[in-house]
């Protein structure tokens, strides 16, 4: 991480450093930085005045959060109930012979982030992939080679 | 924008934007929902006003374009539609706008190629209304969706938005507003069916104050979005139920939260709360009383636990969303320990039409325990997908049916789940059986909070049933030990029958288990989380059993269980032996070709690939 004071204090100011908005602080931290940094962390702990133990909790307990960092391009695959019955499988273990890894993992170059979502909200038009927010329906396996082209 | 001070005033902004809509007699509306955008409407509106804002067309202008909520049937989509002819264009191309705008905006005729088409009588159908898919349902939840701006308040206001918010400033007491809620029977849409009145009077009658109000848009159930598309399309209803329900509490302090999953709700709410605050409906001494309130969105983290009321508030707080046993509940000790009212999206979206048309009419609505109406999110292996609303006591095979247009590409109905993670999966024979909170508890599964997913005979009951239990060990917050370790188990011989490797006598202990774990679980989430299993082991138990017996999948879903081989269908496209990761299929050009069992992954991507039929499972 390049450490940047001023953007952090810039998010614990938008929340008046309210340990209530601990959620909320993480997650700008989050869209800031692509992933939660350790120092990150210690500093949030220290200006809303909340245990670092607590920080931590939060941080692991949601999945909104990752301590890792992740690939400028995030794959989201729907793998709600809707999109399982619809083949969301192969779609999956496709995009991860494409990318050559897991879901959950990153490539090497910081590229490509896999992952896996229990639902997006568009069960109208499983099997859904979202990449970086953009939504994409009705994926097929014989369409994926062109959006991951696309993208 | 101006302040406004009294009902009185209000009627009269309502004026201005009545008269300043009508001047708009043609309008575009161009479906921006949960469906259609995955679809790319985004792009078409985008098109729409690219050449509209070049282009003069008489008796039209740009500000009739309208990008609205979710029009429901999404598996028609992308949708636009054109008023007050109500002419409905399906599958829209970013190709068609140009058309669209020379064809049916400016010259009045209408485009055959993209209306509907029935698929029983093959005939064209022009408008949206004369569909049977619309022509079956009720719509008072989503009675705003598609047909206003996203997020457009004096829009809002001018087809009758805030009117009962005047109402029950200017002539009702706090006691009427409960007393009006509690007749209509109104029960909490999120799933658990409370009756919404019962939880406003006690909280209303707690003397410990402040009071909080909380809309749960924690829609984490995977294959419902029918909250996603009210908060998105149609968030000032959401805003007008919460502020007569803190009204009828007395609270002065709102929260909605919403899932993680759902960025572009939070950003619609949060403007629709601006616009409310600008207007003067949110903020101190609204509309002149002395009633003040004020909203704040929370953003969820990605944890379907905390769809869970208890876990929810103390996700609120900041912190770890696991739930607290409930022997005081939430609306005695809810957020920061103080008195709190929890509602679900669709409840609160209910609350403005019971206090225009009265608790009667609407409990005169549905069934006598069940009124009302309830959306569903009707998707899965069924032809029409989409987002409907019903009136409470139709039956399922009325919604998947005379709706839903029956099951995808001829195929036999094999089973419909409701009520997420925490349903079940209803047979055939269930089929008859009105939608009420009731029938469907008797029937083991639940309402829910309105997934509705159609399953043929390609879907595997033991892998649905493994697929939520997976889901629910990985969202288990792990304080208590029957969810945690007992759905883990659970999961773990679900496993191993839809590998073969279970015993019949496996079936005995995993309903023994599963009854441990609905007594001794500490939540929700535990006490129905064997819900999936127990239901399709009671209706489904012949499929449990091929799979223990005779090592066989019969819908050809378990892995372990199947085997892919090429038929004589094969022309030999090579479709196949490019999908293949694995490198398991051989063969050249135009001639059959041929999988390597040993190489086979069955992941099942051959199959998906081929157009022509020439993939057998056994």
């Amino acid at each position: 991480m390049s450490h940047d004071r001023g953007k952090l204090e810039a998010i614990f100011d938008r929340y008046s450093r309210q340990p209530e908005s601990l959620i909320a602080v993480l997650q700008d931290i989050q869209k800031e930085y692509r992933y939660l940094p350790g120092p990150a962390l210690l500093e949030t702990a220290e200006a809303l005045k909340v245990p670092l133990s607590k920080v931590f909790s939060v941080s692991t307990f949601y999945n909104a959060f990752s301590l890792t960092p992740k690939g400028e391009t995030v794959v989201r695959i729907c793998v709600g109930t809707t999109c399982h019955i619809r083949g969301a499988k192969v779609i999956q273990q496709q995009i991860e012979n494409m990318l050559g890894i897991k879901a959950g993992e990153t490539t090497p170059d910081m590229k490509f982030t896999i992952e896996v979502v229990a639902c997006v909200g568009a069960c109208a038009m499983a099997p859904v992939v979202a990449v970086n927010d953009q939504f994409h329906g009705g994926v097929t396996v014989a369409g994926l080679k062109r959006l991951v082209k696309k993208v | 924008m101006m302040h406004i001070e009294s009902p009185k005033q209000l009627a009269e902004y309502r004026k201005k934007c009545v008269a300043e809509e009508s001047k708009y007699t043609r309008k575009v509306l161009v479906c921006c929902g949960p469906g259609c955008l995955a679809n790319g409407s985004q792009k078409i509106s985008d098109e729409f006003k690219r050449i509209l804002s070049s282009k003069k067309i008489k008796g039209f202008s740009i500000e009739a374009l309208r990008d609205t909520g979710c029009h429901g049937y999404c598996e028609q989509g992308p949708l636009v539609i054109i008023e007050p002819d109500g002419t409905f264009y399906t599958h829209v191309k970013v190709k068609d706008v140009a058309e669209i705008i020379d064809e049916t905006i400016a010259g009045k005729k209408v485009i055959e190629r993209l209306l509907y088409c029935d698929p029983d009588t093959a005939k064209k159908i022009e408008k949206y209304s004369d569909i049977p898919f619309y022509s079956h349902q009720t719509r008072i939840a989503f009675r705003n969706l598609g047909r206003v701006s996203q997020c457009d308040i004096n829009q809002y206001i001018a087809i009758g938005g805030y009117q009962a918010l005047a109402k029950t400033l200017a002539d009702m007491t706090p006691e009427q507003v409960i007393k009006e809620v509690s007749a209509s029977g109104l029960r909490g849409r999120g799933g658990a069916g409370f009756h919404a009145g019962k939880k406003w009077a006690t909280c209303a009658g707690i003397q410990e104050k402040p009071h909080y109000v909380i809309c749960n848009g924690d829609e984490g159930d995977p294959g419902a979005f029918m909250d996603r598309a009210i908060m998105e399309g149609d968030p000032h209803s959401v805003i007008e139920g919460m502020i007569i329900c803190s009204y009828a509490v007395g609270s002065n302090q709102g929260y909605i939260y919403v899932r993680e999953e759902y960025p572009l709700a939070v950003v619609n709410l949060q403007k629709a709360i601006e616009q409310a605050r600008e207007l003067g409906l949110l903020g101190e001494n609204i509309l002149g009383s002395d009633h003040s309130f004020d909203i704040h969105v929370s953003r969820g983290g990605g944890a379907f636990v905390c769809g869970e009321s208890s876990a929810l508030m103390k996700s609120v707080a900041g912190e770890v969303g696991e739930p607290r046993a409930k022997y005081i509940r939430s609306v005695v000790k809810g957020l920061f320990d103080k008195p709190t009212v929890l509602n679900n999206v669709e409840s609160l979206a209910n609350i403005p039409v019971i206090i225009d048309k009265g608790g009667e009419w609407f409990s005169k609505i549905g069934t006598s325990t069940s009124t009302g109406t309830k959306a569903f999110s009707l998707v899965g292996k069924v032809n029409n997908s989409g987002l409907i609303e019903v009136p409470m006591g139709t039956t399922l095979r009325e919604i998947v049916y005379d709706i839903g247009g029956g099951i995808r590409d001829g195929r036999p109905f094999k089973a419909v789940q409701t009520g997420g993670p925490s349903g079940g999966c209803l047979p055939e024979s269930k089929l008859d059986l009105q939608v009420d909170f009731d029938t469907l508890t008797k029937a083991g599964s639940m309402m829910g909070s309105g997934g509705m997913i159609i399953m043929d005979d390609r879907t595997c009951m033991v892998d649905v049933a493994k697929y939520f239990l997976s889901f629910l060990v990985d969202e288990s917050c792990g304080k208590c030990v029957p969810c945690r370790e007992g759905l883990y188990q659970l999961h773990a011989m679900t496993v191993a029958v839809s590998e073969g490797r279970a015993t019949e006598a496996d079936i005995e202990k995993m309903e023994k288990l599963s009854d441990m774990i609905v007594i001794g679980s500490l939540c929700g989430l535990g006490k129905s989380g064997p819900n999936p299993f127990l239901s399709t082991v009671m209706y489904f138990r012949d499929e449990y059993l091929e799979h223990i017996r005779n090592k066989r999948c019969p819908a050809g879903v378990c892995r372990a269980l199947i085997q892919y081989t090429i038929n004589e269908k094969c022309n030999g496209c090579m479709a196949c032996i490019t999908a293949c990761a694995h490198h398991a299929i051989t063969g050249k050009k135009k001639e059959p070709h041929f999988i390597n069992q040993e190489l086979c992954d069955k992941c099942g991507a051959c199959y998906a690939v081929c157009q022509h039929d020439a993939i057998t499972i056994t």
